[in-house]
Protein backbone atom coordinates (compact mmCIF):
# COMPACT_ATOMS: atom_id res chain seq x y z
CA UNK A 1 0.00 0.00 0.00
CA UNK A 2 2.72 2.43 0.97
CA UNK A 3 4.83 1.32 -1.99
CA UNK A 4 1.92 1.91 -4.32
CA UNK A 5 1.29 5.41 -2.95
CA UNK A 6 4.95 6.30 -3.31
CA UNK A 7 5.17 5.16 -6.91
CA UNK A 8 2.02 7.14 -7.73
CA UNK A 9 3.51 10.29 -6.24
CA UNK A 10 6.77 9.94 -8.15
CA UNK A 11 4.90 9.17 -11.38
CA UNK A 12 2.82 12.27 -10.87
CA UNK A 13 5.98 14.33 -10.38
CA UNK A 14 7.36 12.98 -13.66
CA UNK A 15 4.18 13.80 -15.51
CA UNK A 16 4.14 17.33 -14.18
CA UNK A 17 7.87 17.90 -14.77
CA UNK A 18 8.76 20.10 -17.69
CA UNK A 19 11.76 18.76 -19.59
CA UNK A 20 14.62 21.20 -19.87
CA UNK A 21 17.32 21.25 -22.54
CA UNK A 22 20.13 23.43 -23.85
CA UNK A 23 19.34 25.50 -26.87
CA UNK A 24 21.67 27.59 -29.03
CA UNK A 25 20.44 30.88 -30.43
CA UNK A 26 22.36 32.20 -33.42
CA UNK A 27 21.51 35.90 -33.43
CA UNK A 28 22.44 38.40 -36.11
CA UNK A 29 23.76 41.47 -34.33
CA UNK A 30 24.56 44.98 -35.44
CA UNK A 31 25.64 47.91 -33.29
CA UNK A 32 25.82 51.23 -35.15
CA UNK A 33 27.82 52.85 -32.31
CA UNK A 34 30.59 50.29 -32.72
CA UNK A 35 30.76 50.98 -36.43
CA UNK A 36 31.38 47.26 -36.78
CA UNK A 37 29.98 45.06 -39.51
CA UNK A 38 27.01 42.89 -38.59
CA UNK A 39 27.97 39.56 -37.06
CA UNK A 40 26.39 36.33 -35.88
CA UNK A 41 26.63 35.56 -32.17
CA UNK A 42 25.77 32.24 -30.62
CA UNK A 43 24.37 31.97 -27.12
CA UNK A 44 23.62 28.69 -25.42
CA UNK A 45 21.02 28.81 -22.65
CA UNK A 46 18.99 26.25 -20.75
CA UNK A 47 15.33 26.35 -21.68
CA UNK A 48 12.20 24.43 -20.76
CA UNK A 49 9.96 22.47 -23.07
CA UNK A 50 7.23 25.06 -22.67
CA UNK A 51 9.48 28.02 -23.50
CA UNK A 52 9.11 30.24 -26.51
CA UNK A 53 11.94 31.83 -28.48
CA UNK A 54 11.22 35.05 -26.62
CA UNK A 55 11.86 33.33 -23.26
CA UNK A 56 15.25 32.12 -24.44
CA UNK A 57 16.06 35.63 -25.70
CA UNK A 58 15.03 37.11 -22.36
CA UNK A 59 17.38 34.68 -20.68
CA UNK A 60 20.22 35.87 -22.93
CA UNK A 61 19.42 39.53 -22.34
CA UNK A 62 18.83 39.26 -18.61
CA UNK A 63 21.57 36.77 -17.69
CA UNK A 64 24.23 36.71 -20.43
CA UNK A 65 24.48 39.82 -22.56
CA UNK A 66 22.39 42.85 -21.63
CA UNK A 67 23.31 44.66 -24.86
CA UNK A 68 21.15 42.35 -26.98
CA UNK A 69 18.44 44.64 -28.38
CA UNK A 70 14.98 43.63 -29.55
CA UNK A 71 11.41 44.90 -29.32
CA UNK A 72 8.70 43.21 -27.35
CA UNK A 73 5.76 44.57 -25.45
CA UNK A 74 2.90 42.30 -24.49
CA UNK A 75 4.82 39.08 -25.13
CA UNK A 76 1.56 37.27 -25.93
CA UNK A 77 1.06 37.69 -29.65
CA UNK A 78 -1.21 40.74 -29.53
CA UNK A 79 0.98 43.83 -29.81
CA UNK A 80 3.00 42.74 -32.83
CA UNK A 81 6.30 44.17 -31.59
CA UNK A 82 8.54 41.13 -31.82
CA UNK A 83 8.26 39.99 -35.42
CA UNK A 84 11.63 38.57 -36.47
CA UNK A 85 13.10 36.13 -38.93
CA UNK A 86 13.46 32.88 -37.02
CA UNK A 87 15.06 29.97 -38.90
CA UNK A 88 14.47 31.87 -42.13
CA UNK A 89 10.77 32.52 -41.61
CA UNK A 90 9.03 35.55 -40.20
CA UNK A 91 7.40 34.76 -36.88
CA UNK A 92 6.56 36.40 -33.59
CA UNK A 93 9.22 35.37 -31.06
CA UNK A 94 6.47 35.23 -28.42
CA UNK A 95 4.42 32.71 -30.40
CA UNK A 96 7.20 30.40 -31.66
CA UNK A 97 7.77 27.48 -29.27
CA UNK A 98 11.36 26.25 -29.03
CA UNK A 99 10.27 22.62 -29.16
CA UNK A 100 8.62 23.24 -32.55
CA UNK A 101 11.87 24.57 -34.01
CA UNK A 102 14.15 21.55 -33.47
CA UNK A 103 16.24 22.85 -30.51
CA UNK A 104 18.99 20.29 -31.23
CA UNK A 105 20.27 22.65 -33.95
CA UNK A 106 21.12 26.34 -33.48
CA UNK A 107 18.08 28.56 -34.00
CA UNK A 108 18.91 31.52 -36.25
CA UNK A 109 17.31 34.84 -35.40
CA UNK A 110 17.57 37.87 -37.71
CA UNK A 111 15.78 41.19 -38.01
CA UNK A 112 12.91 41.22 -40.52
CA UNK A 113 14.07 41.93 -44.06
CA UNK A 114 13.50 44.98 -46.22
CA UNK A 115 13.45 47.58 -43.46
CA UNK A 116 16.57 49.47 -42.25
CA UNK A 117 18.19 47.87 -39.20
CA UNK A 118 18.70 50.28 -36.30
CA UNK A 119 20.35 47.91 -33.83
CA UNK A 120 20.45 44.12 -33.51
CA UNK A 121 16.85 43.00 -34.13
CA UNK A 122 15.29 46.46 -34.06
CA UNK A 123 14.33 47.85 -37.48
CA UNK A 124 13.00 51.24 -38.52
CA UNK A 125 9.27 50.65 -39.01
CA UNK A 126 8.60 54.10 -40.45
CA UNK A 127 8.52 53.05 -44.16
CA UNK A 128 6.02 50.36 -43.17
CA UNK A 129 3.77 52.76 -41.25
CA UNK A 130 4.05 55.38 -44.01
CA UNK A 131 2.29 53.10 -46.50
CA UNK A 132 -0.17 52.10 -43.78
CA UNK A 133 -1.13 55.75 -43.24
CA UNK A 134 -1.46 56.30 -46.98
CA UNK A 135 -4.43 53.91 -47.34
CA UNK A 136 -6.35 55.97 -44.74
CA UNK A 137 -7.00 53.24 -42.14
CA UNK A 138 -9.96 54.98 -40.50
CA UNK A 139 -13.72 55.15 -41.07
CA UNK A 140 -14.69 57.66 -43.77
CA UNK A 141 -18.33 58.78 -43.93
CA UNK A 142 -20.25 61.65 -45.44
CA UNK A 143 -23.29 63.57 -44.28
CA UNK A 144 -24.61 63.88 -40.74
CA UNK A 145 -23.50 61.40 -38.14
CA UNK A 146 -26.36 59.21 -36.88
CA UNK A 147 -27.58 59.85 -33.34
CA UNK A 148 -27.10 56.15 -32.52
CA UNK A 149 -24.49 53.53 -33.43
CA UNK A 150 -23.85 52.74 -37.08
CA UNK A 151 -25.56 49.36 -37.25
CA UNK A 152 -24.29 46.48 -39.33
CA UNK A 153 -25.65 43.00 -39.97
CA UNK A 154 -23.59 40.00 -38.85
CA UNK A 155 -23.17 39.05 -42.54
CA UNK A 156 -21.77 42.49 -43.40
CA UNK A 157 -19.44 42.24 -40.42
CA UNK A 158 -18.26 38.79 -41.48
CA UNK A 159 -17.30 40.11 -44.93
CA UNK A 160 -14.11 41.76 -43.66
CA UNK A 161 -13.65 39.85 -40.40
CA UNK A 162 -10.38 38.24 -41.47
CA UNK A 163 -8.58 41.51 -42.12
CA UNK A 164 -9.60 43.06 -38.78
CA UNK A 165 -7.16 40.69 -37.08
CA UNK A 166 -4.04 42.52 -38.31
CA UNK A 167 -1.67 43.59 -35.52
CA UNK A 168 0.74 45.53 -37.78
CA UNK A 169 3.73 43.38 -36.89
CA UNK A 170 5.14 43.70 -40.46
CA UNK A 171 5.77 39.94 -40.73
CA UNK A 172 3.88 39.85 -44.05
CA UNK A 173 5.33 42.98 -45.64
CA UNK A 174 8.88 42.02 -44.70
CA UNK A 175 8.40 38.51 -46.12
CA UNK A 176 7.32 39.85 -49.52
CA UNK A 177 9.99 39.48 -52.25
CA UNK A 178 8.51 42.42 -54.16
CA UNK A 179 8.93 44.62 -51.09
CA UNK A 180 12.53 43.43 -50.62
CA UNK A 181 13.56 44.78 -54.03
CA UNK A 182 11.10 47.68 -54.27
CA UNK A 183 10.63 49.70 -51.09
CA UNK A 184 8.04 51.84 -52.90
CA UNK A 185 5.53 48.95 -53.00
CA UNK A 186 2.67 49.43 -50.54
CA UNK A 187 3.19 45.94 -49.13
CA UNK A 188 0.63 43.37 -47.99
CA UNK A 189 -0.10 44.93 -44.58
CA UNK A 190 -1.26 48.25 -46.04
CA UNK A 191 -3.50 46.43 -48.53
CA UNK A 192 -4.94 44.22 -45.77
CA UNK A 193 -5.84 47.31 -43.74
CA UNK A 194 -7.37 48.98 -46.79
CA UNK A 195 -9.39 45.79 -47.38
CA UNK A 196 -10.73 46.04 -43.82
CA UNK A 197 -12.40 49.37 -44.71
CA UNK A 198 -13.13 48.83 -48.42
CA UNK A 199 -15.41 45.90 -47.56
CA UNK A 200 -16.96 47.53 -44.47
CA UNK A 201 -20.60 48.34 -45.27
CA UNK A 202 -20.49 51.46 -43.03
CA UNK A 203 -17.49 52.99 -44.76
CA UNK A 204 -17.87 55.39 -47.69
CA UNK A 205 -14.22 55.86 -48.64
CA UNK A 206 -13.80 52.68 -50.69
CA UNK A 207 -13.43 54.55 -53.98
CA UNK A 208 -10.64 56.76 -52.61
CA UNK A 209 -8.79 53.74 -51.21
CA UNK A 210 -9.15 51.77 -54.42
CA UNK A 211 -7.77 54.70 -56.36
CA UNK A 212 -4.79 54.94 -54.02
CA UNK A 213 -4.06 51.23 -54.35
CA UNK A 214 -4.53 51.33 -58.14
CA UNK A 215 -1.14 53.05 -58.18
CA UNK A 216 1.80 51.67 -60.18
CA UNK A 217 3.22 50.51 -56.83
CA UNK A 218 -0.15 49.28 -55.59
CA UNK A 219 -1.89 45.91 -55.73
CA UNK A 220 -0.77 45.17 -59.30
CA UNK A 221 2.78 44.67 -58.00
CA UNK A 222 1.59 41.59 -56.09
CA UNK A 223 2.94 38.35 -57.58
CA UNK A 224 0.81 36.04 -55.40
CA UNK A 225 3.79 34.21 -53.95
CA UNK A 226 1.78 33.60 -50.73
CA UNK A 227 4.79 34.47 -48.53
CA UNK A 228 2.57 36.95 -46.66
CA UNK A 229 -0.16 34.40 -45.98
CA UNK A 230 2.41 31.95 -44.65
CA UNK A 231 4.12 34.58 -42.51
CA UNK A 232 1.02 36.06 -40.86
CA UNK A 233 1.04 35.13 -37.15
CA UNK A 234 -2.71 35.84 -36.98
CA UNK A 235 -3.53 33.47 -39.82
CA UNK A 236 -4.99 36.19 -42.04
CA UNK A 237 -5.40 35.06 -45.64
CA UNK A 238 -3.39 38.02 -46.87
CA UNK A 239 -3.01 36.99 -50.51
CA UNK A 240 -6.75 36.35 -50.73
CA UNK A 241 -7.45 39.82 -49.36
CA UNK A 242 -5.13 41.36 -51.97
CA UNK A 243 -6.90 39.41 -54.72
CA UNK A 244 -10.27 40.63 -53.46
CA UNK A 245 -9.04 44.23 -53.68
CA UNK A 246 -7.84 43.55 -57.25
CA UNK A 247 -11.24 42.12 -58.13
CA UNK A 248 -13.01 45.13 -56.64
CA UNK A 249 -10.89 47.39 -58.84
CA UNK A 250 -11.64 45.43 -61.99
CA UNK A 251 -15.39 45.35 -61.29
CA UNK A 252 -15.29 49.09 -60.74
CA UNK A 253 -13.35 49.75 -63.95
CA UNK A 254 -15.50 47.72 -66.34
CA UNK B 1 29.85 32.27 -23.49
CA UNK B 2 28.95 33.89 -26.76
CA UNK B 3 30.75 32.91 -29.93
CA UNK B 4 31.00 35.47 -32.69
CA UNK B 5 30.95 34.82 -36.43
CA UNK B 6 31.12 37.63 -39.00
CA UNK B 7 27.89 38.06 -40.96
CA UNK B 8 27.26 39.48 -44.40
CA UNK B 9 26.95 43.20 -45.00
CA UNK B 10 23.96 45.13 -43.80
CA UNK B 11 21.26 45.72 -46.39
CA UNK B 12 21.18 49.33 -47.53
CA UNK B 13 18.68 51.38 -45.56
CA UNK B 14 15.67 52.35 -47.58
CA UNK B 15 13.33 55.27 -47.30
CA UNK B 16 9.59 55.39 -46.93
CA UNK B 17 7.30 55.60 -49.94
CA UNK B 18 8.14 58.88 -51.59
CA UNK B 19 5.73 59.09 -54.51
CA UNK B 20 2.35 60.10 -53.24
CA UNK B 21 -0.41 58.50 -55.28
CA UNK B 22 -1.43 60.55 -58.26
CA UNK B 23 -4.98 61.84 -58.45
CA UNK B 24 -7.97 59.74 -59.38
CA UNK B 25 -7.63 56.86 -61.77
CA UNK B 26 -10.22 54.29 -62.64
CA UNK B 27 -7.86 52.19 -64.73
CA UNK B 28 -4.17 52.35 -65.41
CA UNK B 29 -1.49 50.64 -67.44
CA UNK B 30 -0.62 48.14 -64.70
CA UNK B 31 -4.23 47.03 -64.34
CA UNK B 32 -4.64 46.61 -68.10
CA UNK B 33 -1.37 44.65 -68.25
CA UNK B 34 -2.49 42.43 -65.36
CA UNK B 35 -5.85 41.71 -67.00
CA UNK B 36 -4.23 41.12 -70.39
CA UNK B 37 -1.92 38.46 -68.93
CA UNK B 38 -4.92 36.48 -67.64
CA UNK B 39 -7.09 36.79 -70.75
CA UNK B 40 -4.30 36.20 -73.28
CA UNK B 41 -3.13 33.22 -71.23
CA UNK B 42 -6.50 31.51 -71.65
CA UNK B 43 -6.65 32.34 -75.37
CA UNK B 44 -3.08 31.15 -75.92
CA UNK B 45 -3.88 27.78 -74.34
CA UNK B 46 -6.55 27.22 -77.01
CA UNK B 47 -4.49 28.66 -79.87
CA UNK B 48 -1.27 26.80 -79.06
CA UNK B 49 -2.81 23.42 -78.38
CA UNK B 50 -4.99 23.79 -81.49
CA UNK B 51 -1.87 24.61 -83.49
CA UNK B 52 0.05 21.66 -82.06
CA UNK B 53 -2.84 19.27 -82.73
CA UNK B 54 -3.34 20.35 -86.34
CA UNK B 55 0.36 20.31 -87.14
CA UNK B 56 1.60 17.28 -85.23
CA UNK B 57 -1.27 14.90 -84.47
CA UNK B 58 -4.07 15.16 -87.02
CA UNK B 59 -3.90 12.88 -90.11
CA UNK B 60 -0.38 11.63 -90.81
CA UNK B 61 0.95 13.91 -88.08
CA UNK B 62 4.42 15.34 -88.17
CA UNK B 63 5.41 13.53 -91.41
CA UNK B 64 3.03 15.74 -93.33
CA UNK B 65 4.89 18.97 -92.60
CA UNK B 66 6.70 20.38 -95.62
CA UNK B 67 6.63 23.53 -97.71
CA UNK B 68 3.36 22.52 -99.33
CA UNK B 69 1.66 21.97 -95.98
CA UNK B 70 2.67 25.38 -94.61
CA UNK B 71 1.92 27.07 -97.95
CA UNK B 72 -1.53 25.45 -98.02
CA UNK B 73 -2.29 26.57 -94.47
CA UNK B 74 -1.27 30.18 -95.06
CA UNK B 75 -3.37 30.38 -98.22
CA UNK B 76 -6.42 30.25 -95.96
CA UNK B 77 -7.42 33.48 -94.11
CA UNK B 78 -8.49 31.33 -91.15
CA UNK B 79 -4.97 30.03 -90.51
CA UNK B 80 -3.46 33.42 -91.32
CA UNK B 81 -5.59 34.95 -88.60
CA UNK B 82 -4.91 32.05 -86.21
CA UNK B 83 -1.14 32.34 -86.58
CA UNK B 84 -1.26 36.13 -86.43
CA UNK B 85 -3.27 36.02 -83.18
CA UNK B 86 -0.88 33.45 -81.77
CA UNK B 87 2.17 35.53 -82.71
CA UNK B 88 0.86 38.80 -81.32
CA UNK B 89 -0.67 37.41 -78.13
CA UNK B 90 2.38 35.27 -77.33
CA UNK B 91 4.79 38.10 -78.01
CA UNK B 92 2.89 40.69 -75.96
CA UNK B 93 2.30 38.15 -73.17
CA UNK B 94 5.96 37.13 -73.05
CA UNK B 95 7.28 40.67 -73.38
CA UNK B 96 5.06 41.88 -70.57
CA UNK B 97 6.27 38.99 -68.43
CA UNK B 98 9.88 39.94 -69.12
CA UNK B 99 9.08 43.58 -68.34
CA UNK B 100 7.69 42.47 -64.98
CA UNK B 101 10.79 40.42 -64.23
CA UNK B 102 13.05 43.35 -65.18
CA UNK B 103 11.06 45.67 -62.92
CA UNK B 104 11.30 43.17 -60.07
CA UNK B 105 14.97 42.28 -60.30
CA UNK B 106 16.94 45.07 -62.00
CA UNK B 107 17.57 47.52 -59.20
CA UNK B 108 19.57 50.23 -61.00
CA UNK B 109 17.64 52.67 -63.17
CA UNK B 110 20.23 52.49 -65.95
CA UNK B 111 20.17 48.65 -66.06
CA UNK B 112 16.39 48.67 -66.16
CA UNK B 113 16.30 51.13 -69.03
CA UNK B 114 18.89 49.24 -71.11
CA UNK B 115 17.14 45.90 -70.59
CA UNK B 116 13.75 47.35 -71.48
CA UNK B 117 15.08 48.97 -74.65
CA UNK B 118 16.62 45.63 -75.71
CA UNK B 119 13.35 43.88 -74.90
CA UNK B 120 11.31 46.35 -76.95
CA UNK B 121 13.70 45.98 -79.88
CA UNK B 122 13.44 42.19 -79.80
CA UNK B 123 9.65 42.45 -79.59
CA UNK B 124 9.36 44.84 -82.54
CA UNK B 125 11.73 42.83 -84.72
CA UNK B 126 9.96 39.52 -84.11
CA UNK B 127 6.43 40.87 -84.47
CA UNK B 128 7.22 42.89 -87.61
CA UNK B 129 9.01 40.04 -89.35
CA UNK B 130 6.38 37.49 -88.33
CA UNK B 131 3.48 39.64 -89.48
CA UNK B 132 5.23 40.40 -92.73
CA UNK B 133 5.82 36.71 -93.44
CA UNK B 134 2.23 35.71 -92.66
CA UNK B 135 0.78 38.30 -95.07
CA UNK B 136 3.35 38.26 -97.88
CA UNK B 137 3.99 34.52 -97.99
CA UNK B 138 4.04 33.26 -101.60
CA UNK B 139 2.74 29.66 -101.66
CA UNK B 140 3.55 29.18 -105.36
CA UNK B 141 7.01 30.60 -106.07
CA UNK B 142 7.80 30.64 -109.78
CA UNK B 143 10.31 28.04 -110.95
CA UNK B 144 10.02 25.80 -107.89
CA UNK B 145 9.83 22.00 -108.47
CA UNK B 146 6.17 21.05 -108.77
CA UNK B 147 6.29 18.19 -106.24
CA UNK B 148 7.14 20.61 -103.43
CA UNK B 149 4.22 22.97 -104.03
CA UNK B 150 0.70 22.93 -102.60
CA UNK B 151 -1.86 21.19 -104.83
CA UNK B 152 -3.68 24.42 -105.79
CA UNK B 153 -0.61 25.98 -107.48
CA UNK B 154 -0.82 26.19 -111.30
CA UNK B 155 2.66 24.63 -111.58
CA UNK B 156 1.84 21.48 -109.63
Amino acid sequence: MTALAESTTSARAEVGAVPSFDVTLRIRRFDPDNGAEPRWEEFTVTAHGTDRVLDAMHKVKWEVDGSLTFRRSCAHGICGSDAMRINGRNRLACKALLKDLDPSKPITIEPIKGLPVIKDLVVDMEPFFASYREVMPFLITHGNAPSKERLQSPEDRARYDDTTKCILCAACTSSCPVFWTDGQYFGPAAIVNAHRFIFDSRDEGAVQRLEILNDKEGVWRCRTTFNCTEACPRGIEVTKAIQEVKRAMITRAF
Amino acid sequence: MATTIPAGPLAAPRSARTTRSRGSSRTNMEMVAWLFMRLSGVLLLVLIFGHLFVNLVQGEGINRIDFAFVGGKWASPFWQFWDLAMLWLAMIHGTNGMRTIINDYAERDRTRLVLKVLLAAAFLLTVTLGTLVIFTFEPCPIGAPADLLPSFCPAS
